[in-house]
């Protein structure tokens, strides 16, 4: 049968099948099985409704539990057997050879590189774009085009990136944009300017955003107006070192960005450099990211009271005061929300390491590694075991989102 | 309102540049991406694409007639033509600065001059692209070699698109895998969205034990990682009969699709009047009429928006498709993991790799171009609490 016409038929049979399952469900219990009349009319109504919910809800907790909810425990038990020894028990053996292995430590330290820097970026950037864009009049087309990268696959956009990183060997014209204006720059003052200068204030910006970030997580603790328990406070002290520690990172490479000696002239292969091809990789992310960060973020700016920031300009606040005084302020649960859902979208980046570079050099991925084990060295085990330290690190924010669920509906 | 105490703000121009600078520098990337699909591969490895859109001054290396092409006048071969409309040429819109017929010197010579190639032998080129080519031997075959300088004007071309959805020959042709993307995209699109709405018409309206901890749980399974589920849904579709194949992967988005749809609904549908049902229930409508007759066509912006979003999700996706879909024939093979291939095999092809690339890009595109006002009501009552 033509694939097509089995697409039609599906179709056909899935939207048939599920109206004609909710209709003939409904006329049962109706009809049949708790007439609302006769002796017992109002006992059967009560009990009909209490049926009802279960028949519209069935399909989808079916699905869910097959889909979702089962492949989580027999994931975490195939993670604790071994497929060759016939799926016997072997502990956290799966676990011991996991750890022992370079390649998934690569992979843990690419993917902490990948949760800092992407969603920092695309939410920077889309703030940015979300800010700039909203009281000019061509907003809404500026917006509709960096909004546009979403619509984009992760593959479609790796070729997009792989043209723009090409490489020609040296006495050939280059055709990737990046070489091109790489082999501009021969040492000069612009050079010193542009490859030196620039990604040190950069560098510089984010230490000083990530140390403000430090001061207010450890501030409560010092001055004793800290709320919550030990846990929090706990919390607080672990999120204050990270953050030292980023600023300590920042500002070694600072130095180590004065002492390189950059290879001037010389096409080079972008996504073989290592660490570096990292950042080539997360590029693309923060490319596609960057216009969902915009949307929400340009939004919850529009949601702001107008009276704040009437009443801080009649106070005498210039522009930047009044975006990061009264604005950000207002719409840091936003921010927060979309941190978190570009760290999600992070926490499973995939596509774009298999296409680009497939781990190689350097650039491994926890999810492109799961991948590896499960369908190119057939090792269900340490597969499992990978991709439950994936839904370890998911499920700080699963807790957070469930958390925010239950306190708004109440 | 940054200028509301009437002083204008200085930093308007400001601004403008930098959104100006940032859509630049978003659109740059497809941009070329475009432009190179529609350069031959000459082209492309030639002059980077930003050169395309302005005249390029290059070297060619022509040919002038040879043997067959030349007559015998006073004891002389001439050979006469033009080297810009005959085969080979850069077509008649060049505009040649100068020639030379030796690789050491490629520009020695100015248009209408005449050219010694030693030997006895001639060669007047005018700016027309005519020339006259003299030689008192018989000239070979193949005729005399010129390097011609000339500035050709931006010139592309639809081959690239022709090869990739009807002439090419294997991995270069798409037509197949364009077929089979939207085999596994459509039905993998409307199915989710029926199940889910029933769902989310309990969730929302529905007065049962249980169902606050039901939406807890379908917020938890919204941010479970697929990645999870691979292994153990494969083991599943093989175990069952199911195999590999289109009723695998469509089972696979239906189910990976189903949170964030009931998600997305429910929260639309908590905030319909409640009136409206109060009436109907009055009225003596059943819960199942109230949900056609009068839930389901107000719901329309969140059942496109969930729409939208399934379906730019499994146009786009490759993982799910080369666990669930592509066996080891390649028969099924969808567009992404096509693309995933040629790069392997044609990484340096880029006139085959950026035609592909659109092919695969445009719909989603068009799509989200259409229907972007609703992809932005969905993303805002997804994310937003």
């Amino acid at each position: 049968m033509h694939p097509a016409f089995q697409g039609l038929l599906t179709i056909v049979v899935g939207v048939g099948g599920c109206v004609a399952y909710f209709y003939f469900s409904n006329q049962f219990l109706d009809k049949v099985l708790l007439p609302p009349k006769g002796p017992n009319a109002g006992r059967n109504i009560n009990r009909a409704n209490q049926i009802r919910p279960w028949l519209f809800l069935f399909p989808a907790v079916f699905a869910l539990g097959l889909y979702l909810a089962y492949p989580v425990f027999e994931t975490l038990r195939l993670s604790l057997t071994d497929r060759d020894q016939g799926g016997a028990f072997v502990g956290l053996a799966n676990y011991n050879q996991m750890f022992s292995e370079p390649k998934f430590w690569e992979a843990m330290r690419n993917n902490m590189l990948w949760l800092i820097v992407v969603p920092a970026a695309s939410t920077g950037f889309g703030l940015l774009a979300a800010q700039l864009t909203d009281r000019i009049a061509w907003g809404s087309l500026a917006k509709s085009l960096v909004f546009m990268p979403m619509a984009i696959s992760f593959v479609g956009a790796s070729v997009i990136f792989k043209l723009i990183y090409d490489t020609r060997p040296e006495d050939q014209e280059q055709i990737g944009i990046l070489n091109a204006i790489w082999l501009q720059f021969d040492g000069g003052i612009g050079s010193v300017l542009f490859l030196k200068l620039f990604p040190v204030l950069i560098l510089l910006a984010f230490a000083a955003m990530v140390a403000y970030v430090a001061w207010l997580l450890i501030r409560p603790l010092t001055d004793g107006s800290a709320k919550g328990g030990a846990v929090i406070s706990i919390l607080r002290l672990v999120g204050g070192a990270v953050a030292a520690w980023i600023v300590f990172l920042s500002l070694r490479s600072i130095i180590n960005i004065f002492g390189a000696e950059l290879p001037y002239g010389a096409p080079q292969t972008w996504l073989t450099l290592p660490f570096y091809n990292n950042f080539f990789l997360m590029v693309v992310l923060i490319w596609i990211q960057t216009g969902f960060a915009m949307v929400i973020l340009s939004a919850a700016l529009r949601g702001i009271p107008e009276e704040t920031v009437e009443a801080a300009i009649v106070d005498g606040a210039n522009p930047f005061q009044i975006f990061f005084k009264i604005k950000v302020p207002q719409i840091m649960s936003t921010i927060v929300v979309v941190w978190t859902t570009i760290t999600l979208v992070v926490l499973k980046v995939f596509d774009i390491v298999f296409a680009m570079t497939n781990g190689q050099w350097e650039t491994q991925v926890l999810a492109n590694y799961m991948f590896d084990k499960l369908f190119r060295a057939s090792d269900w085990g340490v597969g499992s075991a990978s991709a439950i330290i994936i839904m370890l690190l998911v499920s700080p924010i699963l807790v957070w989102n469930v958390y925010q669920a239950r306190k708004e509906m109440r | 309102m940054d200028n509301i105490a009437g002083k204008k703000s200085g930093l308007t121009w400001a601004v403008h540049l930098s959104v100006l600078l940032l859509v630049m520098l978003w659109l740059f990337p497809t941009v070329g991406l475009f432009i190179s699909s529609f350069r031959t591969a000459d082209q492309i490895s030639g002059s980077g694409w930003w050169n395309s859109l302005f005249p390029t001054e290059q070297t060619i290396q022509l040919r002038t007639g040879g043997r067959d092409a030349a007559v015998q006048e006073n004891g002389l071969y001439v050979v006469e033509g033009n080297l810009l409309t005959d085969e080979g040429g850069p077509g008649a819109a060049a505009d040649i600065s100068a020639f030379g017929v030796s690789s050491r010197a490629v520009g020695a010579f100015k248009v209408g001059e005449t050219a010694e190639a030693g030997e006895g032998e001639t060669l007047t080129l005018n700016d027309d692209g005519s020339y006259r080519y003299t030689s008192v031997e018989e000239p070979g075959r193949r005729g005399q070699r010129v390097f011609v300088t000339a500035e050709t004007p931006p010139e592309f071309t639809t081959g690239n698109y022709s090869t990739i959805l009807f002439s090419g020959f294997g991995n270069d042709n798409m037509s197949k895998a364009f077929f089979n993307t939207l085999t596994v995209t459509i039905p993998a699109t409307i199915i989710p969205i029926l199940i889910a709405a029933f769902a989310a018409y309990a969730l929302a309206w529905m007065d049962f034990p249980g169902r606050a901890l039901l939406i807890a749980a379908v917020v938890a399974l919204l941010v479970v990682p697929l990645q999870l589920a691979l292994i153990p849904l494969l083991k599943l579709h093989l175990g069952i009969g199911i195999g590999k194949g289109y009723l695998g992967v469509w089972l696979a988005h239906t189910g990976f699709g189903l949170p964030l749809a009931i998600y997305l609904l429910r929260n639309y549908m908590v905030g319909l009047p409640r009136d409206i049902i109060e009436n109907a229930k009055v009225d003596g409508a059943t819960d199942f009429q109230i949900f056609t007759k009068i839930i389901l066509p107000l719901s329309f912006p969140a059942l496109a928006s969930f729409a939208i979003f399934q379906f730019l999700w499994t146009w786009n996706d490759l993982l799910v498709a080369k666990v669930f879909l592509i066996d080891a024939t390649g028969e099924t093979t969808v567009m992404t993991n096509q693309i995933v291939e040629l790069l392997g095999t044609r990484g340096g092809n880029w006139e085959i790799l950026a035609t592909a690339a659109f092919v695969s890009i445009a719909v989603p595109l068009i799509v989200f171009f259409a229907m972007q006002r609703y992809l932005v009501r969905g993303l805002l009552a997804g994310s937003v609490k």
